[in-house]
């Protein structure tokens, strides 16, 4: 049963993994994405890490992608790309770089490679202090106590990306209130400077 | 031995993540939409979960999966700045494959 299910879902996930690289409509690649996602979930959970599936399944298929196709119908990018290649040897270059990838990691993954000794960080069945705790208790104990410091460093890149976010996103050389005014003036200047990029934009192309 | 007899070892879920890693690595390289090459990097950050976790398991330790807390959050910021750059780029040129990207071009 186990290996039949691994089976079903590493096949989807190949084919998810083959869309996305193949697919020439960035939508479509975005819903590729989705399957592969959802199919390393289930491996998850086939692992014991049942928190991370149910986070895998929120986080990615529900936050990630969903903001990949806001941006791909924001900015109208959902047209064909054409998959030929302009550079000469770009192509040949990239398969031969992905076979010695992919040949370094099989050889890896096929050594004897369990050198570490187990359970650094605490076990994911054996009961501790005499309670049998779930999944979801570990991984907590785990992330507040020998992972406290990286946690506090995560608080602090979440807070730098979204003021990345914010200022790299909104219109540029702009200040923040002159959008916010009704102020027709205001618009129409904003409406020139982006009429002026674009202009700039398709001169120089 | 029959088909559904056959143990699920830790080698087939490295040997998945590491051909999804390639797919991505590879995606990567030969697409030139940036969204989709964003898309192949997610890919090669989901191998690279799937290996984690798979050794969390394999040695029988919760650091794996915590690990992998931290790549979720750095993927999910990667993903926010990334897609603000884009945005960015597209709102001044007009295009978003990466061929168009050749300021530095000599």
């Amino acid at each position: 049963m186990e290996f039949a299910i691994f089976v079903v879902f590493a096949a989807l996930a190949l084919a998810g993994a083959l869309g996305v690289v193949l697919g020439s409509n960035p939508v479509h690649c975005a819903l590729s994405l989705v399957v592969t996602l959802v199919s390393v979930a289930v491996f998850f959970l086939q692992q014991d890490a049942q928190l991370l599936a149910a986070v895998q399944v929120i986080v990615y298929a529900g936050a990630i992608v969903v903001l990949f196709l806001f941006v791909i119908m924001l900015l109208g990018v959902d047209k064909r790309e054409s998959l030929r290649e302009t550079l000469r040897y770009q192509r040949p270059a990239a398969f031969a770089l992905g076979a010695i990838v992919l040949a370094e990691v099989l050889f890896l993954a096929g050594r004897t490679w369990a050198t570490g000794a187990s359970s650094q960080r605490g076990s994911l069945d054996a009961p501790v202090d005499g309670d049998n705790l779930n999944n979801i208790e570990r991984v907590a104990r785990s992330l507040f106590t020998d992972f406290l410091w990286p946690f506090e460093i995560t608080a602090a890149l979440l807070v730098i990306a979204v003021v990345g976010g914010v200022v790299l996103a909104r219109r540029s050389g702009q200040p923040v209130e002159l959008l916010d005014e009704a102020d027709d003036e205001a618009a129409e200047e904003v409406e020139e400077e982006v009429r002026g990029h674009a202009e700039e934009g398709t001169a120089s192309s | 031995m029959t088909l559904a007899a056959v143990e699920v070892t830790a080698n087939y879920y490295l040997v998945l993540g590491a051909l999804l890693f390639t797919i991505g690595a590879v995606g990567l390289l030969v697409r030139r939409n940036v969204l989709v090459m964003f898309m192949c990097v997610e890919l090669m950050l989901n191998a690279a979960n799937l290996t984690f976790v798979t050794f969390a398991h394999e040695l029988d330790d919760v650091g794996g999966q915590s690990i992998v807390f931290f790549t979720l959050v750095v993927a999910a910021a990667e993903v926010a700045v990334g897609l603000a750059i884009i945005v960015a780029i597209f709102r001044r040129r007009r295009g978003a494959t990466a061929d168009d990207l050749d300021l530095l071009k000599g």
